[in-house]
């Protein structure tokens, strides 16, 4: 194996990681605060990919706006679905949250997949990013470069704000005890609505970032989300910096997969999932309650 | 109780008259066969409490197991279902013991992300075919006696399986094991105090699950005479939480008619509004857990008892 083709893959891997970390990250802070398991987490990661292609064929809006654009309109729509249906559901079972979100993600992509088929749409590289930094050891494409740092950044950022911040304080306390946080005089229900707004915008920016590495098709976000799901049962979702190394550590592993024994490269988190739950259930960073 | 025993005789009734009454054989066939698959389902669900957003690999590996001994063996029916009613258990026990290390939300992920696993195996494997599944796999003749290829014969012996499957789920609701599942849905750290091995009954219920499961699917096969990975991926998981669902999860003929309306409604809507059926399907989700979280059954059951005014 040459080195070259390895660390190729390596950076390949970590930029998976890098995705696999933002919607984990997504879906940890949505359960923390509104007790869902978002479902259609993937679905609304499809759709800011489509907000990057719609923007560049239909008003000729390059990437960098795309990436300004995207969570918002997709977050807007995520805080729409939560004012309109979620917050019906929220005192019943955590099963319902599941089952509504899933049928979300149906409608979705069902939409969707009318409109732009099963076929994948290409979307360039932006200008600024094309082509490749020598590093002497490796050539290193500058675009994968941006997303790792981008998503690291970003990821990084939600952890300080929710860590390190008032803002973050009053989120953490809601997730412990919302009925208190609003005693306190927090507007708990305005929190919820904004919290979801945020983790979809997440995965909306994830899937902006995507579209110039992969093929944009409706399929994209059911076919990560079950990922995504196995990323969040070994990490456990009590703790935010766990998601984000979880989610590295799982694309990278998977990218070697792909170097080694290129058969297993798409069961390999699932494995990875069977043994953590063999030798550690609660997850590798999960507190068990 | 009593009701119970009236619907069942209805259901009976109606199974044996079904095909005089015009009914296309082949769909009854196939309804009956995700009739069982859901009332299998809803035995964990409704009578256990435990969400599997992963059925279509039990339902899917048995429908392969039993294609492929028949098709490449040469098993005869009854011995095909037999090794695929096997297969799922052994996968049920596999996947079941690891998915009940953990609860509640992060069941359905786990047992979601192994079923996937169960997916892309089947999509890389030999003996699956890939891409174009299993083709061409005869019906033959079941004990040496009836020869399925004559569509009758099959559909009551369908019907026969069926309503075997129904009552085996029927006796380990109504027995103490059940109890026991009951319990442990309503309050699981209560049913472990009590002394009752928790793990212990939630991986036999889902044993008998997958069992089951694996029946209807590999039932399915024989019928139809092919086997596609559509059977292993997740939209035929969460079709069986649909139907289920619809029909009402917790009672015994819920997801009866809740097969029977899916099945119906997918056969008509297929060729009307093509890939809009997924659509369609995500707004029921969505309409039946904000609207109708009891379910056709469940709903009619209490519109019943307010009537009478009394308990169910």
């Amino acid at each position: 194996m040459p080195i070259q083709a390895f660390l190729g893959q390596l950076l390949l891997g970590l930029v998976n990681g890098s995705f696999y970390a933002m919607l984990s990250l997504g879906l940890a802070v949505i359960f923390g605060l509104l007790n869902i398991i978002n479902f259609s987490h993937g679905a609304l990661y499809m759709m800011g990919a489509y907000v990057a292609y719609l923007a560049l064929d239909l008003l000729g809006l390059g990437f960098w706006w795309s990436l300004a654009l995207a969570p918002l309109l997709v977050g807007g729509f995520g805080i729409l679905l939560e004012r309109l249906l979620m917050r019906w559901i929220y005192k019943l079972d955590h099963l319902y949250g599941l089952l509504l979100t899933f049928g979300l993600a149906l409608i979705i992509e069902g939409v969707y997949r009318y409109f732009f088929g099963v076929s994948g749409q290409p979307y360039p590289v932006p200008d600024a990013l094309r082509g490749a930094t020598d590093l002497g050891f490796m050539m290193l494409p500058n675009y994968r470069a941006f997303v790792v740092l981008a998503s690291l950044i970003i990821c990084f950022g939600t952890w300080y704000v929710i860590e390190r911040t008032r803002l973050g304080a009053y989120l953490r306390a809601g997730t412990e005890n919302p009925m208190l946080v609003q005693a306190f005089g927090v507007n708990v229900p305005l929190m919820v609505t904004l919290t979801y707004g945020f983790g979809v915008g997440l995965a909306a920016i994830g899937g902006v970032l995507a579209a110039p590495v992969i093929q944009i098709n409706p399929l994209m976000g059911s076919n990560i989300i079950i990922v995504v799901f196995a990323v969040v049962v070994i990490g456990g979702m009590g703790s935010i910096l766990g998601s984000i190394v979880t989610g590295l550590g799982l694309g990278i592993i998977e990218g070697l997969a792909k170097v080694y024994y290129a058969e297993a490269s798409s069961t390999v988190v699932f494995v990875i999932m069977a043994i953590v739950l063999m030798v550690r259930p609660a997850g590798l960073f999960g507190r068990e309650k | 109780m009593n009701k119970t025993y009236v619907g069942f005789a209805v259901m009976v009734v109606l199974g044996v008259v079904a095909p005089y009454t015009g009914a296309y054989p082949i769909f009854l066939m196939k309804a009956l066969c995700f009739a069982l698959f859901a009332c299998a389902f809803n035995l964990l669900l409704g009578f256990t409490g435990l969400l599997s957003f992963g059925h279509a690999a039990f339902f899917g590996t048995a429908g392969y197991a039993a294609a492929y001994s028949i098709k490449s063996w040469g098993f005869a029916p009854e011995f095909g279902l037999l090794f695929a009613v096997a297969i799922a258990a052994l996968l049920g026990w596999l996947i079941g013991s690891l998915a009940i290390r953990r609860q509640g939300i992060y069941f359905a992920m786990i047992t979601l992300a192994l079923a996937q696993m169960i997916y892309f195996f089947c999509l890389q494997a030999k003996f699956t075919g890939a891409e174009d599944g299993l083709q061409g796999v005869p019906r033959g003749i079941l004990f040496g006696y009836f020869n399925l290829e004559d569509d009758l014969t099959m559909y009551y012996v369908v019907l026969g399986i069926f309503l075997i499957g129904f009552l085996i789920i029927f006796r380990t609701v109504h027995s103490p094991f059940g109890q026991v599942l009951k319990a442990i849905r309503e309050n699981e750290a209560r049913a472990l105090s009590l002394g009752y091995d928790v793990d212990k009954h939630k991986l036999l219920a889902f044993v008998i699950s997958t069992a089951l499961s694996g029946l209807a699917g590999a039932t399915k096969t024989v019928v139809l005479g092919f086997e596609t990975l559509t059977d292993v991926n997740w939209p035929q998981s969460g079709e069986v939480v649909l139907m289920t669902l619809i029909g009402g999860i917790g009672t015994m003929f819920g997801p009866v008619v809740g097969a029977f309306s899916i099945i119906t409604l997918q056969n008509e809507l297929a060729d009307k509004v093509g890939s809009w059926v997924q659509v369609i399907m995500g707004a029921i989700f969505v309409i039946c857990v904000l609207a109708f979280r009891r379910g056709i059954v469940g709903e009619l059951g209490a519109l019943f008892s307010r009537k009478k005014a009394g308990p169910i």
